[in-house]
């Protein structure tokens, strides 16, 4: 058969035939090989086609103040967000009308966030406004990869505390390295209380996993919802701030250069905190928070300056009281022990001026009418006493003392950006002086309140605070409670014993109660209420003196215990005292009547521009 | 014995079963791919796995009769079959309906139907009958030039249709023309080195292919420099190839629809246009390649279930597949077509008609390319032009096809020991 030939003679090439089949096979399972087992990355390209990971950000923790008066919030606001992986086929004009952008600016954007992530979500408008939001929510669907992020934002009751709340802003690109729980466009406490509570305020964000289908339609929770996790909100804080106080202190701060702190001294709570000038907390929320940031910063009357904590003067006068216990604790004097007073006290060359007040003077009237001899004469009595073998010796006890009451250290509680001030040692004399090359004389002008000291405005209102208590303080700190008033956070609320005599403390209660009786504070008397204070000048080698004054009353029953300072204002008894008679009068009698009294100190003015 | 048990009895049994089994999993995915939530019955005729089950019953009952009918209807008919084919290719063009930028259809009521898939089986029926009336060895220059028009008139109106895919399937008839003599082992060399070329020629310019070839000219006419004969032939070569290089860049750039183009390009730069021409392969990759070793279970392919890849349930029935049943159910996909293919070389082999056996070459060459091209496009190995996976993917016409090449051929295969 002819036709059998045929097929006999290419039969052969049916195997060809079955080469090309088996080897086309083999190159679709090679192929196949790569793409399902060896490449895992369609994996991830799948999910990242269906899945959309919705971040809950849960409500950051509330402010309050010691009354439950609410002082800081939030308020919703609107992120719109993209992903650059998921955007096609959108009407760019259109979208572009919605946000009032410009078709450049549209690319630009995009451009950028593809840069940072084609699948992960960057913020492409921040808080867009409720209009836009509402317009945008109706048409989201048109525009696949885009989404809207609900976020909050701080808002506040009073325009006040400023340094004590801090700010929230962006974490920044090393937060966001080191601390796996912030992601691009979460915020963080930057200063103040939200910085040191962020933890407490920022509670936990939550996560849905959410399916959508090539629409970008939402299709329902991935498996049920299995592996969704809740936001929860952030605690609350309750803050030792008196509200109503505070508000008041900025008011008679206003046009000045200076701070207030005000202490109850049975818990150390603060109850004021006073940094003027300020500036309203609200400036460094949202979209002009760089911009203010930057104005602020810019600013010649230094706002963001925390002088409350961060400012360092030398004490002044107001150290007198703490070199008056010292001496009686030493026993170098007695509380009866009286000088006289010539006007000027000379000791081995140097001389210290005083004015002219009733003679001679002992523990309490050298306080009550802060005697400079006095106090030079007992501060060389400490210094020189023959038990110790060197100076050196007899200074680190007298340091010691000093140190006990809170100054040249921090208090290491909820304070932020705190200074430590400055005590000098008998090292830092030794270097300057050599070992054997100082006196007492050397360092008189420690005896009052000058010379190698720093002490801010906090340490002052504590030391104080400290005297109120007769013997101890309690660490100053900001926060009461966390996450319920109930729930107190004792933390930071550290007893600190001082080594020196109740009696001692009684003397020095005594003679400042005095002062406002009768010495140099009489002028800020409140009729009514029995403060005790000390006066304070502090020279100021680059202009006008600094007005200081420290105070507590009731002098039997301290409630509260108060440090002033205004800079350049002269006289502690003119400025200071004042201020913090009006500031005791307020938080003891929740009002003021002294209104003649209040006038003047609003209306003054002591802030030049010119540094 | 009677006529029809006789039939039955000699029946393969082998492509029998692989035929039922690829349809039953073509339809299980066709359901996959469309199921919702809101599921409807699958008898619905408004979802395509409730007409694939309607197409898949019409099938039936065309093998059956085909299996009835007397083998001479096919063997004499050969070309009357095939000029009514032609014919309908013709009228197509002027009353067919427009679907997909393709104008191969006729449409009656809600359904549409191909006639380039039977032109197919017309054209298999003419090759096999023009090949079985040749007598002697050798096929003289005159019966392969019309062995090739036969194959070449209906490519040409299926081209003119604009319908890329189904003129290519046309070329895997050159498989049965080399198992028959018609052509030689080297125009299988040469297809391959065109191909191989042309893909070089869309990754690098023109100029450096031409260039290649001169250097590889360069070093064989170095080794063949004593025979001048063979220096001509390799020069002649040289020109004939560098013109191709030419030819194709050229027609990429200026005969090509912007469309073609694009297909082809996007195999080449993998990760282009993601969003536009790009993105049918693409998502497409992430279907099969998400489905790892053995898959995310029926009804559980995201990529399938949330609808990302475009034409599932026809041309990318495999995504189905490969994100479902994972590298397991690729492998078994693979395995059945081999396992078909080779049957039906066994079955073409042992015809003792000439007829039969280039009739079942031309199933086994048709089918394979179906095979081969459609899973390589939807893993990026061929450009997309469209073509189903036979009995697996939807459609009517193409089930309709494939059936009847397959039990026509069946139908042969009973009477193999007969000369038709």
């Amino acid at each position: 058969m002819h036709i059998y030939q045929q097929s006999g003679q290419f039969s052969g090439r049916k195997n060809v035939l079955r080469g090309i089949i088996l080897a086309v096979a083999l190159v679709l399972l090679w192929r196949l090989f790569v793409l399902q087992i060896a490449d895992p990355s369609y994996k991830a390209f799948a999910r990242s086609n269906y899945l959309r990971h919705v971040t809950d950000y849960p409500a950051r923790g509330l402010i309050y103040d010691r009354n439950g008066e609410l002082l800081v919030y939030n308020e919703a606001h609107y992120d719109l967000m993209v992903i650059p992986g998921q955007v096609r086929d959108i009407d760019t004009l259109a979208f572009c009308e919605l946000l009032g952008i410009e078709v450049s600016a549209f690319e630009s954007r995009l451009l950028q966030a593809r840069r940072f992530s084609r699948f992960r979500a960057s913020v492409f408008e921040r808080q867009i406004s409720k209009t836009t939001f509402a317009a945008f929510q109706e048409k989201l669907f048109r525009f696949p990869g885009f989404f809207v992020q609900p976020r909050t934002l701080r808002r506040y009751t009073y325009p006040i505390a400023t340094h004590t709340f801090g700010y929230v802003g962006e974490a920044g690109p090393n937060v966001i390295q080191n601390d796996p729980y912030y992601r691009s466009g979460d915020y963080i406490g930057i200063s103040g209380l939200e910085r040191a509570y962020e933890e407490e305020l920022r509670g936990s964000k939550g996560l849905r996993i959410w399916m959508v289908d090539v629409l970008n339609r939402d299709i329902g929770p991935f498996q049920e919802g299995r592996y969704d996790t809740l936001a929860i909100a952030g605690k609350d804080l309750y803050t030792t701030l008196d509200a109503q106080l505070q508000i008041y202190g900025e008011q008679l701060m206003q046009n000045k250069r200076g701070s207030i702190v005000a202490i109850e001294p049975a818990t150390g709570e603060i109850l004021a905190l006073v940094s003027s000038p300020s500036f309203d907390p609200g400036l460094l929320v949202g979209r002009q928070r760089t911009r203010n940031y930057r104005m602020l910063q810019n600013d010649t009357l230094k706002p963001l300056f925390n002088r409350a904590l961060m400012a360092q003067y030398p004490p002044g006068s107001v150290f007198k009281l703490i070199n008056t216990l010292i001496a009686l604790q030493e026993n170098v004097v007695d509380a009866s022990t009286t000088y006289g007073c010539s006007g000027i006290y000379h000791t081995s060359g140097i001389s210290v001026r005083c004015r002219t007040h009733p003679n001679p003077v002992n523990a309490i009237s050298g306080t009550q009418h802060s005697c400079n001899t006095y106090s030079s004469i007992i501060f060389q009595n400490t210094i020189n006493q023959s038990r110790f073998e060197n100076i050196q010796q007899a200074f680190t006890n007298w340091r010691d003392h000093v140190v006990s009451f809170g100054l040249g250290q921090q208090f290491g509680s909820d304070l932020s950006h705190e200074l430590s001030g400055l005590v000098a040692t008998s090292d830092y004399y030794d270097r300057l002086y050599g070992p054997r090359g100082w006196r007492s004389q050397t360092i008189l002008s420690l005896g009052i309140g000058q010379g190698e000291l720093g002490v801010t405005p906090m340490q002052l209102a504590n030391m104080t605070a400290a005297i109120a208590n007769k013997g101890h303080y309690i660490t100053p700190h900001l926060v009461k409670a966390v996450g319920h008033k109930e729930n107190p956070s004792n933390k930071n609320a550290n007893i600190n014993e001082i080594n020196i005599d109740r009696r001692h403390f009684e003397t020095i209660a005594h003679a400042m109660h005095l002062v406002v009786e009768d010495g140099t504070g009489r002028f800020s008397r409140i009729p009514g209420i029995e403060m005790a204070g000390k006066t304070g000048t502090v020279q100021n080698p680059h202009g006008e003196n600094h007005s200081v004054f420290v105070a507590f009353a009731p002098v039997d029953d301290p409630k509260i215990a108060i440090s002033v300072v205004v800079e350049n204002a002269g006289y502690g008894s003119v400025w200071a005292a004042p201020i913090a008679s009006l500031m005791i009068e307020k938080y003891l009698n929740r009002e003021v009547n002294r209104q003649w009294f209040e006038q003047r100190v609003l209306d003054a003015k002591f802030l030049t521009t010119q540094q | 014995m009677t006529n029809k048990s006789y039939t039955l009895h000699r029946l393969d049994k082998v492509v029998l079963l692989l035929y039922i089994l690829l349809v039953i999993i073509g339809w299980f995915n066709i359901f996959s791919a469309e199921y919702t939530q809101a599921h409807k019955h699958i008898f619905d005729m408004s979802t395509s796995y409730g007409k694939q089950l309607l197409w898949i019953m019409t099938s039936v009952v065309m093998a059956a009769a085909i299996l009835i009918l007397d083998v001479r209807f096919f063997t004499g008919l050969s070309w009357g079959l095939y000029g009514l084919f032609l014919l309908l290719l013709i009228a197509v063009l002027f009353v067919g309906v427009e679907i997909n930028a393709t104008k191969a259809w006729f449409r009656f009521g809600g359904f549409a139907f191909q006639p380039s898939e039977i032109a197919k089986y017309g054209t298999a029926l003419a090759l096999a009958a023009f090949i079985s009336t040749k007598k002697g060895n050798q096929p003289d220059i005159n019966s392969r030039i019309k062995a090739i028009a036969i194959i070449a008139i209906p490519a040409m109106l299926v081209l003119m249709q604009k319908d890329v895919g189904t003129t290519l399937v046309f070329t895997s008839f050159f498989l049965v023309l080399f198992r028959e003599g018609y052509i030689g082992g080297l125009v299988l060399f040469f297809a391959g080195l065109a191909v191989t070329l042309f893909v070089l020629t869309l990754m690098f310019n023109e100029f450096i292919i031409i260039g290649a070839l001169a250097i590889a000219g360069i070093i064989f006419g170095i080794f063949l420099r004593k025979k001048a004969s063979a220096l001509w032939q390799l020069a002649a070569l040289f020109a004939i190839l560098s013109a191709y290089v030419y030819f194709v860049d050229y027609t990429m750039d200026n005969i090509l629809e912007p469309h073609h183009k694009a297909r082809i390009e996007v195999l080449i730069h993998d990760g282009m246009d993601l969003q536009g021409v790009g993105y049918n392969l693409h998502q497409s990759k992430i279907a099969i390649g998400s489905g790892g070793l053995t898959g995310k279970g029926f009804l559980q392919g995201t990529q399938t279930q949330f609808n990302f890849v475009p034409e599932q349930t026809t041309d990318f029935i495999f995504c189905t597949i490969g994100e479902e049943w994972g590298f397991a159910g690729s492998i078994m996909i693979i395995t059945l077509f081999v396992s078909l293919l080779f049957r039906l070389i066994y079955l073409a082999e042992r015809q003792k008609s000439a007829f039969s056996r280039v009739f079942g070459y031309s199933v086994a060459s048709i089918i394979f390319f179906h095979f081969a091209i459609n899973i390589s496009m939807t893993i990026g190995l061929a450009p997309v032009i469209g073509i189903p996976l036979p009995m697996v993917s939807y459609g009517g016409s193409s089930l309709w096809g494939i059936t009847l090449l397959l039990f026509t051929f069946l139908k042969f295969d009973t009477k193999r020991s007969e000369m038709m």
